[in-house]
């Protein structure tokens, strides 16, 4: 998603991601979930599977955020997400330390 | 920065794996629901809002009648049954009235629930039973060939109206609300997030509750009607649904070019059947 103007709290905030999984043999190629997912990270294959149809793939998996959407619109089951369990030593929390440490002097 | 490295490939996995796997007899899956067809959507939705309400999975039964959206009870994995044509509502009315603690959910389409059905549907509304009830509405009847049926909207084309039809269609809120359910919404089956609140909300409520969802049919309503694929009625969804909670039922009239109104429309307490029963004839027969 592009921001028109960064939000005050963007370094904050941590983006989650997710991993796409695809049953291929499921799909029956309708593209809701490539139309309607929020950050365009799937695109139809050109690759059939065994019913003759294109089942997505996730060419931008790294902008996944884990939504659910893709799931939920899903009508035959076949894609779903998941949450990437991140570590906890991301470069994130030391910058967190170093602000409120900083603030605390 | 934190973004794991870019996968390849996207994992092909098999079906088993599903987070919804343990709700569904995947035995019998690929269903049989068309290519961009809203029934599986508005199922998700079902599954995800029963996850939701944290209901055990014994204490709910599934009741659908004939046709496309009928093969909902024999694809979910709980005590479903699927009975003759129109007659899901008497025979879930049987279980809700055995098994007070059941949570009874008639799953079915507008032809079943409001065409063969339809006397069922106003007299459980009337009588307040403790049913929710779901009704997909494709505006025809899909599984036998697209025949028009009550909900066809005026000047829609059919296999038995190929000039167009023009009888007056349902408007399932507005009946629904006449006939006296406690809680009424229409959602699109784009509207999935709204739609599992919806259910989520209706699941644990008593008295009748209706909730329609208005579902694509890209073989037979939008091939007869020139209207597209499923992804078509889904943009002509997201274009012309209008969300009014609290609407007037009389204005949710559907038309070939209209707007969609949505929303949740009603949502009252009143007293069920079962109330009447234990308390108020127990009390004139001299009981508790």
């Amino acid at each position: 998603m592009k921001y028109w103007r960064k939000p005050l709290d963007a370094d904050t905030i941590k983006v989650p991601h997710g991993r796409i999984y695809v049953v291929k043999e499921q799909c029956k190629g309708c593209g809701f979930c490539v139309e309607y997912c929020p950050k365009d990270v799937l695109e139809l294959s050109q690759e059939f599977n065994k019913k003759g149809y294109h089942s997505p793939v996730a060419v931008r998996e790294e902008d996944c955020v884990s939504c659910g959407l893709c799931e939920l619109i899903c009508p035959d089951f076949a894609i779903y997400a998941e949450l990437i369990e991140e570590d906890e030593t991301t470069e994130e929390t030391p910058n967190k330390t170093d602000k409120t440490e900083k603030a605390e002097v | 920065m934190n973004k794991p490295a870019a996968h390849l490939e996207t994992a092909i996995v098999e079906q088993d794996t599903h987070p919804m796997a343990d709700l569904l007899r995947m035995d019998r899956m690929p269903h049989i629901w068309c290519s961009g067809c809203g029934l599986g959507t508005g199922l998700t939705c079902f599954i995800m809002a029963l996850k939701e309400t944290g209901i055990p999975e014994d204490k709910v039964a599934v009741v659908s009648g004939i046709g496309c959206t009928g093969r909902v009870a024999g694809y979910l994995n709980l005590d479903s049954f699927h009975t003759t044509h129109g007659r899901g509502i008497p025979f879930a009315t049987g279980l809700a009235l055995a098994n007070p603690d059941l949570r009874v959910v008639v799953y079915s389409g507008d032809g079943d629930l409001v065409a063969i059905g339809g006397n069922h549907f106003i007299h459980s509304a009337r009588r307040n039973m403790d049913l929710m009830v779901v009704c997909v509405n494709n505006f025809t009847y899909g599984m036998t060939g697209g025949q028009a049926g009550p909900t066809t909207p005026i000047s829609a084309k059919a296999s038995t109206a190929p000039y167009g039809s023009y009888d007056y269609p349902f408007n399932i809120p507005y009946l629904a609300i006449a006939s006296g359910a406690t809680y009424v919404a229409r959602w699109t089956s784009l509207h999935m997030r709204r739609l599992k609140n919806s259910m989520r909300e209706a699941l644990p409520k008593k008295g009748f509750r209706v909730i329609e969802i208005i579902c694509p049919c890209p073989t037979a309503f939008a091939r007869k009607n020139r209207l597209g694929s499923g992804l078509d009625l889904m943009k002509h969804y997201h274009d012309n649904s209008i969300i009014k909670h609290g609407a007037d039922p009389r204005e949710a009239d559907i038309d070939m070019n209209g707007k969609v109104v949505c929303g949740t429309f009603l949502d009252i307490e009143r007293p069920t059947f079962r109330d009447f029963q234990t308390e108020n004839i127990a009390k004139q027969l001299g009981g508790e």
